[in-house]
């Protein structure tokens, strides 16, 4: 029972770090109908983004730690805002395969240049917050895995405020229902589309510093997998659905985890990608997703 | 309060308007009417920003409009329910008229607005938290005219607001469009298939075949017009 706890534990930590990166996946796709491949780099660049932070201000403290997380987020929400404007936005009017492949040769410039500026070795990444270990009866709960809660848990109530209970968010979702709707009441897409990849990119740089906690160390390669998990996360809990890729990055966090302590814990990084085959078998809207009914 | 001058449309290599020309004048009710795929929403469109015009001017209040993207329209006081109503499906009622009042700051002038719209259609208070999606046809419809209200509009583009509506309710929505041309001033631009219902509201009328204009005259004239009588009032 103390193994399955401390597991789960685990498992949602884990899952909470998918479901931070999901979001931004399923927040693009949701108004531009299109998956935001650079998105696993950013994630990256989130990390780094820390790492150069934090050179600057106090470790192993609260207050730095808070200032280091924030400053990464708003430096991610600044380049995922610019990316969106330099490279997807001149493409907004062409077929989606076109600025797919333009994401995916966002991707590899960010992990190139991120090789070239940061150097391709791994880096140490430095204790952030005060460290202490939490025990609930035989239960361990580390600092890293208590920052990633609290953290996780302080980005999801904030974002469903900003997407169920401003201006914009609601904004958010109509055009995501329905831009040409969105234009004639005076919503501005454009201005509502950077918001989205600006949001998306601050919750990835936010993951991406929760998650160098927990590994400890960085390197420009670092998005790749994390990043293709988050987006079978985003698939799972049914693309475009917030709800859904919070609840997708949990349930696959908590599934590697289990799955890692087995004795088939070899193939734990499969597991993602068979649940990304079943689901586009079986339910190819995802766990939370609506089927799709085309529009006449 | 607009006029359209010689207004080309193309969509790739078909063409959709070749040079319409009409106007609308202030306080006016001015119907469109023609047969399927005539260009009547083409020409909305056109004029809300929608679409990019090859050539040819839309002037609104005198100022050129031609190809200002929409939402810059809307600013203008211009405000189009669209064809197939748009309503944002998975808003509420109430999130939708908030969003039809997307560019207005001051929150006494939204409730005004509001009121206004609930005096208009008071089904739409009563389903204030209902999903959209989840509105009869008729309701959407509803809402959709009630959206655009919300902006406080001068002047209101409707594009087949009787589209797959019965016909009690249909007569209703009519009465309500007159209502809010006159109680408000509000100029309008009415696209219909429906031609009977429309050149009985409206005072003038254009007749649109692929994409000309081919009659336009006082609403009574046209409806005595025998050209229009076998064409679009049924025989008889
Ligand atoms: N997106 C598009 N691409 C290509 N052709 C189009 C497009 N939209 C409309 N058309 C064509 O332009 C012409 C005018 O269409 P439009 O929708 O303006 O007609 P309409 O008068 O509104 O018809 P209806 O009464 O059926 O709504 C039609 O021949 C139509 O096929
Ligand atoms: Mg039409």
């Amino acid at each position: 029972m103390t193994e399955f706890l401390q597991q789960l534990i685990n498992g949602l930590s884990l899952g909470a770090i998918y479901a931070l990166i999901a979001l931004g996946y399923t927040m693009v796709y949701g108004v531009l109908r299109f998956i935001n491949f650079a998105h696993s780099d950013i994630f990256m660049i989130g990390a780094f983004a820390g790492y150069y932070l934090s050179k600057h201000f106090p470790r192993e403290s609260m207050g730095g730690g808070l200032i280091v997380l924030a400053g990464a987020m708003i430096i991610c929400a600044l380049l995922g805002i610019i990316i969106e404007r330099l490279a997807y936005r001149p493409l907004r009017d062409r077929s989606k395969l076109n600025v797919l492949i333009t994401a995916i040769g966002m991707s590899l410039l960010l992990e190139n240049a991120g090789q070239f500026f940061f150097g391709a070795n791994p880096k140490a990444f430095p204790v952030l917050f005060p460290v202490m270990t939490i025990k609930l009866g035989a239960v361990v709960l580390s600092s890293n895995q208590m920052a990633v809660f609290i953290v996780t848990i302080v980005v999801l109530v904030g974002l469903r405020f900003i997407v169920m209970r401003t201006k914009i968010g609601t904004a958010m979702r109509a055009v995501s229902f329905n831009p040409v709707a969105a234009s004639l009441v005076g919503i501005n897409n454009d201005i509502v589309i950077s918001f989205t990849f600006g949001l998306g990119s601050a919750l990835a740089a936010a993951g991406g510093i929760l998650y160098s906690l927990n590994y400890q160390a960085i390197d420009p390669l670092m998005g790749i997998l994390p990043g293709m998990k988050a987006f079978v996360a985003a698939v799972l809990g049914g693309i475009g659905n917030i709800p859904g890729a919070a609840l997708g990055g949990l349930l696959l966090g908590v599934i590697e985890t289990f799955f890692n302590g087995s004795r088939w814990s070899t193939y734990t990084d499969a597991i993602a990608f068979t649940l990304l085959i079943l689901i586009l078998l079986f339910r190819p809207a995802g766990l939370l997703g609506k089927a799709q009914v085309e529009k006449v | 309060m607009l006029e359209i001058k010689n207004l080309t449309v193309n969509y790739g290599a078909i063409c959709a308007l070749r040079g319409v020309s009409l106007e609308v004048k202030q306080g006016d009710i001015v119907t469109l009417i023609g047969a399927n795929g005539a260009g009547k929403t083409t020409t909305l469109r056109a004029v809300s920003g929608l679409l990019k015009a090859q050539s040819g001017e839309v002037l609104y209040q005198g100022r050129n409009i031609t190809n200002l993207p929409a939402h810059q329209i809307v600013k203008l006081g211009m405000s189009h329910v669209p064809e197939g109503r748009m309503v944002f499906a998975n808003l509420t009622v109430l999130e939708n008229l908030m969003m039809g009042a997307y560019l207005q700051k001051d929150k006494t002038v939204i409730q005004q607005e509001m009121d206004y719209v609930f005096g208009i259609f008071p089904r739409l208070k009563e389903r204030l938290k209902q999903v959209a999606g989840t509105l009869s046809g008729g309701e959407q419809q509803m809402l959709a005219i009630g959206r655009a209200l919300m902006s406080k509009p001068k002047f209101l583009m409707l594009d087949e607001p009787s589209l797959g509506i019965a016909p009690l309710l249909v007569k209703t929505i009519f009465e309500k469009i007159v209502e809010i041309n006159q109680q408000q001033g509000i100029s309008i631009l009415l696209v219909e298939q429906n031609a009977n219902l429309a050149l009985e509201i409206s005072r003038y009328g254009y007749v649109l075949e692929t994409g000309r204009i081919i009659l336009q005259d006082e609403c009574a004239a046209l409806r005595q017009n025998p050209q229009v009588k076998s064409a679009y009032l049924g025989g008889m």
